[in-house]
């Protein structure tokens, strides 16, 4: 360990940020494991599985999987457009990629849900086709992969970026075709960025209430997702029911975001270099 | 040795454009035409319409309501950011890894559970309801709900983007003016804000982009009492359910623009923030 207590004013930074960790996320989140111990194992079996629950975990977890991989193909292909081409307006895109992490939930899920209703710019071709988007779980896919858009894009661009062009003409001098060498060098050196993007994706969409409600239409069994179904137990009083939901899905975010961390730690290892900017949004 | 043909260096001209095209496509799509028909709806019905959605007094009091909440959790957020980048850059600790991952808790958190936690705790069947009620305390379906909600979501983001930041500056910088004489105070003046200042701002707009946009988090402690606790994100979603849209798109069209001024800030402080790193 270095001597680095020449720099005054450590114990005061660190404990204020103990003590305001503690205060405003520590003891806060600490709640849910107390409230569930208020329920028998037998009582928090029951509510974790109950068929409602099971059915909204299921959909959480497929609409936001099914998000993430779209985010992954075209998150992908965003990324390389803006790195490797040149073409008007470039840079004006590249700034408007990040406009999911700006814009409150409530108007991404208005927004989306106006254009995809029946009736809407978008939804009225997609109906006339016999695809029906809003108030159906392919609508919570489309707003997932809105929300989702810019991790894949922040993650797989700085990689892209930095990746040494000579590898590419040494691949291409030896013989290899372009398709090769994209599936041969490039797509490896890109595939740790693209999973932490996906994963980030994966999460972010997992967790989503504000624009999903909107154009989720809510059914119970059908297009209900876990947050909705937590907020509309909280609704009726039945905290303890809520509470265990919640544990559920903490416990599912808390598992990713690890795996997120131990990836991200593996490819710092590797490549010895920071952070992708995408990550200090999640 | 013989140059590579440059159809194995770069995709063809078709296959190039192809793609610039579908790219182009799937943004337009996903990102322009909704913010298109955010304008264009709250517009719809004119602008007499339009000026009597964000003028109505309720709309007003969840302005006023969106910019009281960000102006207490953002600067709160900033002081802490500032104090935990601190210890965990310039110092080392046992347990500096897991400090960091607490930290970024609240970004793996449904927003729905970030409300949630705190009802539980406050709320009248929570923890410490009693004792709230009995100080005379509201904070749940209150104002006070609300601002903890807002700093609970937006906890992470200046430490987030300080923590890298300042550790690669490292301590040298610091050092030397200590040893010029320089008191712990105006070391931290003169020398470590000048250096993360850009940093700490675009920290401080992602963090007050999401104060001012949360939802899910505020929706569960806030109980939605028009002109008390609605906040712009929750008066959108009232209008809306009420089948006011042009009202609602044209509040939801004033968070679209600080959306926008939002990225224009951001990616101006981004060439700040890397041509001060590169400096370093």
């Amino acid at each position: 360990m270095k001597a680095r207590r020449i720099l005054p004013g450590f114990g005061l930074a660190m404990g204020s940020t103990l003590l305001y960790l503690s205060l405003i996320v520590l003891i806060p989140l600490s709640t849910v494991l107390v409230k569930t111990t208020s329920l028998t194992g037998h009582q928090f079996w029951t509510i974790v599985t109950s068929p409602r629950a099971l059915a909204s975990y299921r959909l959480s977890l497929g609409a936001a999987l099914a998000a993430a991989v779209v985010n992954v193909v075209f998150g992908g292909l965003v990324a390389w457009v803006l790195v490797r081409y040149r073409f008007p307006g470039r840079r004006l895109l590249d700034g408007l990629v990040d406009l999911p992490f700006a814009l409150p939930t409530a108007v991404a899920g208005i927004a989306l849900t106006t254009l995809y209703a029946g009736n809407g710019w978008i939804g009225r071709y997609a109906a006339r086709i016999g695809v029906p988007v809003a108030y159906t779980p392919l609508g919570i896919v489309v707003v997932l992969a809105f929300i989702g858009l810019p991790f894949v894009v922040r993650t797989v661009q700085p990689v892209l970026q930095d990746l040494d062009v000579a590898m590419e003409e040494a691949a291409a001098s030896l013989g290899a075709t372009r398709w090769h060498t994209i599936r041969r060098v490039i797509l490896p050196e890109l595939t740790p960025a693209l999973v932490t993007g996906f994963a980030l994706a994966f999460a972010r969409g997992l967790g989503e209430y504000g624009s999903v409600i909107f154009i989720a239409g809510n059914m119970p069994m059908r297009t209900e997702i876990t947050p909705l179904l937590i907020m509309i137990k909280l609704e009726q009083f039945d905290y303890a029911g809520a509470t265990a939901i919640a544990l559920v899905f903490l416990t599912l975010s808390f598992t990713l975001l690890l795996g997120v961390n131990l990836l991200q730690h593996r490819a710092r290892g590797v490549h010895g270099v920071g952070e992708p900017s995408g990550v200090v949004l999640a | 040795m013989s140059a590579p043909a440059a159809s194995a260096l770069t995709e063809s001209r078709v296959v190039r454009w192809v793609l610039i095209g579908l790219a182009l496509a799937y943004l337009g799509l996903f990102l322009i035409v909704p913010l298109v028909a955010v304008f264009a709806k709250a517009l719809e019905k004119g602008l007499g319409v339009y000026w009597a959605a964000i003028s109505d007094p309720m709309a007003l009091a969840a302005i006023r309501l969106t910019l009281v909440t960000a102006a207490i959790a953002v600067p709160l957020n900033l002081v802490f950011g500032l104090a935990a980048a601190w210890a965990i850059a310039k110092f080392d600790f046992p347990g500096k890894q897991v400090l960091e991952t607490l930290i970024d808790l609240p970004f793996s958190v449904s927003p729905v559970i970030s409300g949630m936690i705190f009802v539980l705790l406050f709320g009248a069947q929570g923890l410490l309801g009693p004792w709230a009620a009995a100080h005379g305390l509201k904070i749940i379906f209150a104002v006070p709900g609300i601002v903890l909600a807002t700093i609970f979501v937006t906890f992470p983001f200046v430490a987030r983007e300080l923590i890298p930041l300042m550790r690669a500056q490292g301590t040298e910088e610091e050092e030397a003016a200590l040893t010029l004489g320089a008191s712990g105070w105006q070391m931290f003046r003169r020398v470590t804000l000048p250096n993360v200042k850009w940093g700490l701002l675009y920290g401080v707009i992602l963090c007050n982009a999401r104060a001012m946009g949360e939802f899910g988090a505020v929706s569960v402690v806030s109980g939605h009492i028009r002109g008390l606790t609605n906040t712009m994100p929750l008066h959108v979603e009232i209008l809306y359910n009420e089948y006011q849209f042009a009202a609602a798109f044209a509040v939801a069209s004033l968070l679209c623009l600080l959306a926008l001024v939002t990225l224009v800030a951001k990616s101006l402080v981004e060439r700040k923030v890397r041509e001060g790193s590169h400096e370093h």
